[in-house]
């Protein structure tokens, strides 16, 4: 059936079985490839998005069970203008292969929205079910605290 | 000590000579004729060499090497930036066409025999004489980290002949001499104040014999020696990048493969279920496995599990336990290679002996982006976006396959999400190919699903060390390690290395007989294991095991000394190798490593020579209530030159994370010919919670520049291991460490 997803302030009609996951909508059909494919089955990360403002992984949302608004890396900034987070990344020089840096930075900007000044324990809780193959945890780490504080600091 | 050197250097010497007087000789020859350049000019752009292309907008630099994380592109447009005079927001880099004019001289340079960390500027001239060979052989891969070396002085002169003959072509239009010509942001400038911009110029500089150049001493160094932004950082944390996996075309379907996990062919299949599902294409059949066309990737993902296949079986042992079986074998049998055999370990030494077997397991890739391509197959002509490190392979693979010539497929590589040597097999490759083929017209994305990826990798083989060692007041005295895994040069899919068949399988026993320590009795032998079994190149490969079993053996060696082990292993390599020596030292002032430490907390020391960098880690392990903790690992590395500090210590900081996640927890094991691990919930890495921190140096004292994608692996194992043994007592000598102490994981 027809359906009306709004996805980083836009509207976009699909029509394709309600089991297919949210992830393969956004990749296959809108051509949203900032949101990566890393295992299918919750385990990695890669694909991880915002539903109604909360970090959830789009390889496991059917596109039946989607309610409101879908945030995907390409709408938490742009090449032109970064967000606060991503700009941190930038700084850090987080990304190596930068395959899984799209699921961390949304799963770290859903961290910093819930607790905006998370210590290192908050750090390993939300982001253990983020796999970074190239081993860019102590940089991510330093990125999301260096972002917590620009983001106390303008208030 | 004298009669060892010699035998080290007459080996060299005899191999050095017949590399300059036979078969190499002739490659220098054809070495210094110069390749034609792959770049054609088109519309506002012209290329200068096959590494500089100069557009209205700036200038690109092309770089025959795969972007796989380890930031080569930048460091590649930084060698070629730093003589060409460009600002570096003009500087865009893109990965050059498989082409014989980006050889890769350093991967084959490596390949003549010796002691690496021996090499000074004659073994260095025999090493880059050999490296013209690659050429010959098209061996254009990313990879053994060597693309540092390789670029080093390849990059620097591109950019400085482009510069040269910029100025030419401006001295001649304005009647002045070169010499009064500088450049700047992509400008010659006259002393007068007159400017051409380089696009200006171009053209006319194609046209003209570029001149004999010299390169910028180092002191004059803008942007080499000094961390660069990344050029792919800003594409990377916006979900821009373009990865194979993301290639998108107008009509594009979306394919997956199911392939024989056990390599051999398909004895019958029914795509019945999978033809009746909603979204499906087709189902295409590939000899040796099937392919499913659909709408989008998950639907053909769901309908290739629903395809019912009936598998050949496999041309090798079926499990493990009968895999590793056969390969023990390869001790029963004389040794295949025995590169170094110093002293007399037969002879009966007097002090305390020790004996040590090490067992490795085989391993997975698992690189974050699935294997995955895309293919159009219109008019006759392929066109293959793929990941490729070894792009002409992989181009030539895919052409062979379909039929057509190698002229008729243009391979385009765009970033790879991750590669370790993975993506070196052209197997995914020539199947987007396969399957673009089989509906001309029609663009097609090819994605494997992570469950394809584990069962159909090409695994680190399985490895065993069988050690014997005698220390005598507080020496080592006697080495003798004895070496058995399936041998990669022999069995593994291409790139082969020729010159490493002819001269025995040294990779097989890289780690061990290669060390940088003055041992008067040190023999290392390598026995091949011939198991069938699919395998391949690993990121550290050789010593990704080998640094295991030699430094755990020498931490073993230390502790029947009743020494410290840095110590003891900073005195053995201080009769040596100095840079070694010096990666030692920093290691323990950085760790602070006589201090004492809280209860329960201890640290263990690791220490392997490789791919030309010496690198000694120190990792802190501590006892918490639910287990043990990977705390910290401190990192020295001696690299020769360093020429982007801030990559250097994510390469470094990345590697030493990537070998302490497979000495924690990897292991694939097979039955029924397949591997067991399915995806990441049973083949897991450290996370966030489970990675140390990490502190790295770079020194910077060794004679040759190395690369570092690979150097922090080898040592990581030995480190957690010997930190294991210090704080528990118990020495684990087999991998993974999980299976003997419960860590924090």
């Amino acid at each position: 059936m027809m359906r009306t997803l709004l996805i980083n302030g836009k509207v976009h009609r699909v029509d394709l079985p309600d089991e297919v996951p949210l992830l393969w909508v956004l990749r296959d059909e809108l051509g949203l490839t900032g949101t990566k494919f890393g295992c299918g089955v919750a385990a990695c990360g890669a694909c991880t998005v915002h539903m109604n403002g909360a970090a959830v992984r789009s390889c496991q949302v059917a596109l039946g069970d989607v309610t409101g608004a879908i945030v995907t890396i390409e709408g938490l900034g742009s090449p032109e203008k970064l967000s606060v987070l991503q700009q941190a990344w930038a700084d850090h020089q987080v990304a190596q292969c930068g395959y899984c840096q799209s699921g961390q930075i949304m799963q770290a900007a859903d961290l910093l929205a819930q607790n905006p000044e998370p210590t290192d324990q908050d750090i390993d809780d939300a982001m253990q079910g983020n796999l970074c193959r190239c081993g860019t945890y102590p940089r991510i780490r330093a990125a999301i605290h260096d972002a917590a504080a620009r983001m106390k600091a303008e208030g | 000590m004298a009669g060892r050197i010699r035998k080290i250097a007459r080996r060299s010497f005899l191999i050095g000579s017949v590399a300059i007087a036979g078969g190499v000789a002739f490659g220098v020859y054809k070495w210094r004729e110069v390749p034609p350049n792959p770049l054609e000019p088109s519309d506002g752009s012209t290329p200068l060499n096959p590494y500089v292309v100069i557009t209205r907008e700036g200038v690109t630099i092309i770089t025959p090497k795969a972007e796989m994380g380890q930031g080569v592109q930048s460091t590649w447009a930084a060698l070629a930036a730093e003589e060409l005079d460009v600002d570096w927001e003009d500087i865009t880099v893109l990965h050059g066409p498989p082409a014989q004019a980006y050889f890769n001289s350093a991967l084959f340079g490596e390949g003549v025999p010796g002691l690496a960390y021996k090499v000074g500027p004659t073994g260095a001239y025999i090493r880059d004489i050999a490296g013209g060979g690659a050429k010959l052989l098209s061996l254009q891969l990313t990879g053994g980290s060597t693309s540092t070396r390789d670029g080093y002085e390849k990059m620097r002169m591109a950019g400085a002949t482009a510069r040269e003959t910029l100025k030419i072509v401006a001295a001649r239009r304005l009647g002045v001499g070169v010499g009064e010509l500088s450049t700047a942001s992509g400008e010659v400038v006259a002393r007068d104040g007159r400017r051409f911009a380089y696009a200006d110029l171009a053209e006319e500089a194609a046209s003209i014999e570029p001149p004999k150049v010299e390169l910028r001493d180092p002191s004059t160094w803008r942007y080499l020696g000094k961390t660069m932004p990344r050029l792919d950082m800003i594409p990377k944390v916006t979900g821009r990048a373009a990865y194979a996996i993301d290639v998108r075309l107008p009509g594009m379907k979306f394919a997956t493969v199911r392939m024989n996990p056990r390599r051999t062919g398909m004895i019958s299949y029914d795509a019945s279920a999978a033809l009746a599902m909603e979204g499906v294409e087709t189902v295409i059949d590939l000899g040796s496995g099937i392919a499913v066309v659909a709408r989008n990737t998950w639907i053909a993902i769901q309908a290739a599990e629903a395809v019912e296949i009936v598998w050949d079986k496999p041309n090798y042992p079926e499990t493990t336990e009968a895999l590793n079986a056969l390969a023990l074998t390869a001790f029963d049998r004389p040794a295949n290679s025995t590169p170094r055999d110093e002293g007399d370990v037969d002879k009966p030494q007097d002090g305390i002996e020790i004996t040590a077997e090490y067992e490795a397991p085989w391993l997975a890739h698992t690189t974050m982006e699935p294997m995955s391509s895309a293919a159009l197959f219109t008019g006759g002509k392929l066109t293959l976006w793929s990941g490729a490190q070894a792009p002409i392979l992989a181009r030539d693979r895919a052409a062979e396959a379909i039929g057509i010539s190698p002229d008729d497929v243009e391979l385009i590589v765009p970033y790879l999400g991750g590669g370790y040597g993975r993506r070196s097999v052209a197997d995914f490759t020539i199947l987007a190919g396969r399957i673009a083929a089989a509906m001309p017209d029609v663009p097609v994305s090819v994605t494997w699903s992570r469950e394809e990826d584990m069962r159909n990798d090409f695994y680190r083989p399985a490895a065993w060390g069988r050690f014997r060692g005698v220390v005598q007041d507080g020496q080592a005295v006697l080495l003798e390690g004895k070496i058995a895994s399936t041998s990669l040069t022999n069995d593994s899919n291409p790139p082969e290395d020729p010159t490493e068949k002819q001269m025995g399988d040294r990779e097989l026993v890289a780690g061990a007989w290669d060390q940088p320590y003055s041992i008067p009795n040190y023999r290392i032998s390598g026995y091949t294991a011939r198991t069938g079994a699919p395998i391949g190149y690993w990121r550290s490969v050789g010593p990704s095991y080998n640094g295991f079993f030699f430094d755990t053996f020498i931490d073993e060696l230390a502790y029947a000394a009743q020494r410290d082990p840095l110590q003891f292993r900073l005195e053995m390599a201080r009769k040596e190798h100095a840079p070694s020596a010096g990666a030692i030292e920093a290691v323990a002032e950085m760790s602070n490593w006589g201090a004492a430490r809280a209860d329960g907390t201890a640290l263990g020391i690791g220490f392997t020579y490789s791919f030309g960098a010496a690198v000694a880690q120190v990792v802190q392990v501590s006892q918490r209530d639910r287990g043990i903790s990977i705390d910290k690992v401190w990192i020295a590395a001696d690299v020769g030159r360093a020429l982007d500090p801030g990559n250097l210590e994510a390469q470094l900081s990345g590697g030493a994370i990537f070998g302490l996640s497979a000495a924690a927890v990897g292991k694939i094991t097979f039955s029924d010919g397949t591997a067991d691990q399915q995806n990441f919930w049973d083949y897991d890495a450290l996370r966030m919670p489970s990675a140390p921190a990490t502190e790295v140096r770079i020194l910077e004292s060794a004679y040759r520049i190395s690369g570092v994608g690979e150097v922090a692996v080898p040592p990581a194992a030995p480190a957690l291991g010997n930190a294991l043994f210090r704080l528990t007592g118990l020495r684990a000598r087999t991998l993974p460490l999980i299976e003997t102490f419960n860590l924090l994981v």
